[in-house]
């Protein structure tokens, strides 16, 4: 098990400022020009697009290693499960999870909110229990929960925001108690960027004997994760949003509530021994990976994972985090244009609003000029509905994106305005 | 910006700021709600209809320009038309906008409604000129609830 393959060691190059520029250049997306204009990507946290040397590994995976997992005793399996198991090992190097088997491969976050549901929730939440989520959830981190409630009788509170989209951490003290036998935050929101306090969340969840699940989607690809430094029960994140494939994944969770859980969906590799009579199930992290996996998807991921230690998640972190006080302080500076989302702690999303105008509209001439952004309510109609809007207009940003594109993005804003005016 | 001065035309932009016949009606007899999941608009279209005709019609709700646009030109195209004669603009202006119907070259009846030809340029934005007929279609046929998925 865990055989580890090609571990790239953690060496950011030595110059401080960071060439985007030369980063550029490993997204062969980025090149292209849409609508007679240079492509502008601003919807990142939608869906990030991948490095060359994510796809070098994908296709290589595909034309000399592809095969089935856990299975043949054959060349080509035993190449494919090295590969697979060593995207694991990367994995959890990368969440600085205790074990490997920690790690359950998923389609995306969806899925892994999903799992921890049917495996733990309906195992372990009944009648009169309480789920506690937050009022800035995406809906796949409120919808299973909600399905749970409704069908084993319990009860879905929810933790309130202020106006700046900041978590009413009092309010979250007084929703916990005895009852609340579940906790499902955000570690960040993709409706409006703020950071949630999740270690404070877990810490208090846990005086209550209760376990967290943290959303960290829009979390992976920009900040550290430490699992056992946050003392999470569940940790969930897509790979599509992290410079890798779609269909990759991972939920992360605490061996012990692991094996106590029922698994997720049953059949093949998840299994030890079947007969009509009974089945029993494998070991971790098998049980919960039936049916054969997105490989080439997963072994991305962990490219993925190689790509970002090799130019510095720190200093991606922190040009990010240039790029997106730049964005909001010229923003801000267009008269018209409302910033949702204001908190202190925030992450890579900028969502806006302009006076008299719908979010659809600023998407659609956006895009004429080859300016890519999300228009709409983001799957999260209650954070609309906080602000009493119908939707916003997103940019979310990656350290591949430029203070020009910034610029761009400002003077095509004052073109709608023109236009709406 | 050839191709979208196509779709923001000014009279578009211009039933935006200034919806025609945007409010609820108090006399109608047929009303439907219109819903675009994806987007998260929606609308209520009002219908007053008697004997074979619609004598009037009006709506109200939230939408981007071009639904708003296109809900206040369909409560001036409907207005007085009969059943029959609505149905049709309906199945006319579905079928422009979808770009079944060649409107330049194709008989029809749209008139100044061809504006919102420039829409199936723009596959995401059909369903928004396309929103406030699929209401009123459903209110004329005494349907409640109308989404575009």
């Amino acid at each position: 098990m865990a055989i580890v393959e090609e571990l790239i060691p953690i060496k950011p190059k030595p110059s401080d400022a960071w060439d985007v520029e030369r980063i550029r250049k490993d997204f062969p997306v980025l090149s292209q020009r849409v609508n007679g204009k240079p492509l502008i990507y601003l919807d990142n946290a939608a869906s990030s697009q991948v490095p060359m040397m994510v796809i070098e590994r994908g296709a290589q995976y595909i034309e000399q290693e592809h095969s089935n997992i856990h299975r043949g005793v054959h060349y080509l399996s035993m190449k494919a499960t090295t590969a697979y198991e060593g995207a694991r090992e990367k994995v959890k190097r990368f969440i600085n999870a205790r074990e490997a088997k920690e790690c359950i491969f998923v389609r995306g976050a969806t899925e892994g909110v999903n799992l921890v549901m049917h495996g733990y929730g309906r195992k372990f939440i009944g009648a009169g229990d309480e789920i506690i989520i937050s009022a800035m959830e995406h809906h796949a981190n409120i919808v299973p929960w909600q399905m749970l409630c409704e069908e084993k009788g319990a009860k879905l509170r929810v933790i309130p925001m202020n106006d700046a989209g900041e978590l009413l951490m009092d309010e979250y003290d007084a929703l916990l108690n005895e009852k609340t036998k579940f906790v499902a935050v955000t570690h960040v929101s993709n409706a409006l960027g703020t950071i949630n306090p999740i270690a404070e969340i877990i810490d208090r969840a846990h005086k209550y004997g209760v376990p967290v699940l943290i959303d960290g989607a829009q979390q992976a690809p920009h900040g550290r994760i430490d699992v056992q430094d946050l003392d999470c029960d569940f940790y969930t994140f897509s790979g599509h949003k992290m410079f890798a494939p779609t269909g990759s994944g991972v939920v992360y969770g605490k061996q012990r509530l692991l094996e106590q859980m029922n698994p997720f969906q049953g059949g093949g590799d998840m299994i030890r021994t079947v007969t009509f009579e009974k089945t029993t199930y494998a070991d971790l992290p098998n049980k919960f990976e039936a049916g054969t996996p997105a490989i080439a998807s997963q072994i991305g991921l962990g490219a993925a994972i190689d790509y970002l230690n090799i130019i510095g998640r720190e200093k991606a972190a922190a040009y990010e985090h240039e790029l997106l006080d730049y964005a909001t302080q010229r923003l801000s500076a267009i008269e018209g244009v409302r910033i949702i989302g204001t908190a202190k702690e925030k992450l890579s999303v900028l969502s806006f609003t302009i006076e008299n105008v719908h979010p659809h509209d600023i998407g659609t001439i956006l895009d004429q000029q080859g300016i890519a952004i999300r228009a709409g309510h983001h799957c999260a109609q209650p954070v609309m509905q906080r602000f009493k809007i119908p939707a916003t207009a997103r940019a979310s940003f990656a350290f591949y994106n430029t203070k020009t594109e910034v610029d761009e993005l400002a003077e095509a804003i004052e073109k709608v305005i023109e236009v709406f005016s | 910006m050839s191709e979208l001065s196509e779709l923001y035309q000014a009279v578009i932009l211009d039933h935006n700021k200034k919806p025609r016949n945007f409010h609820k009606l108090e006399n109608a007899n047929r009303k439907a709600d219109g819903y675009n999941p994806l987007c998260g608009d929606q609308l209520s279209v009002y219908l007053h209809v008697e004997g074979d005709q619609v004598q009037d019609v009006s709506f109200e709700g939230s939408g981007c320009a071009i639904s708003k646009a296109s809900a206040s030109m369909m409560t001036q195209a409907v207005k007085g038309k009969t059943k029959v004669e609505a149905e049709m603009l309906f199945n006319e202006f579905h079928r422009m906008a979808t770009g079944e119907l060649d409107e330049e070259n194709e008989p029809n009846h749209l008139g100044k409604l061809t504006i919102f030809a420039g829409v199936r340029d723009f596959p995401a934005r059909v369903k928004c000129a396309t929103l406030s007929w699929h209401t009123m279609h459903a209110a004329l046929n005494e349907q409640q609830a109308v989404t575009t998925e």
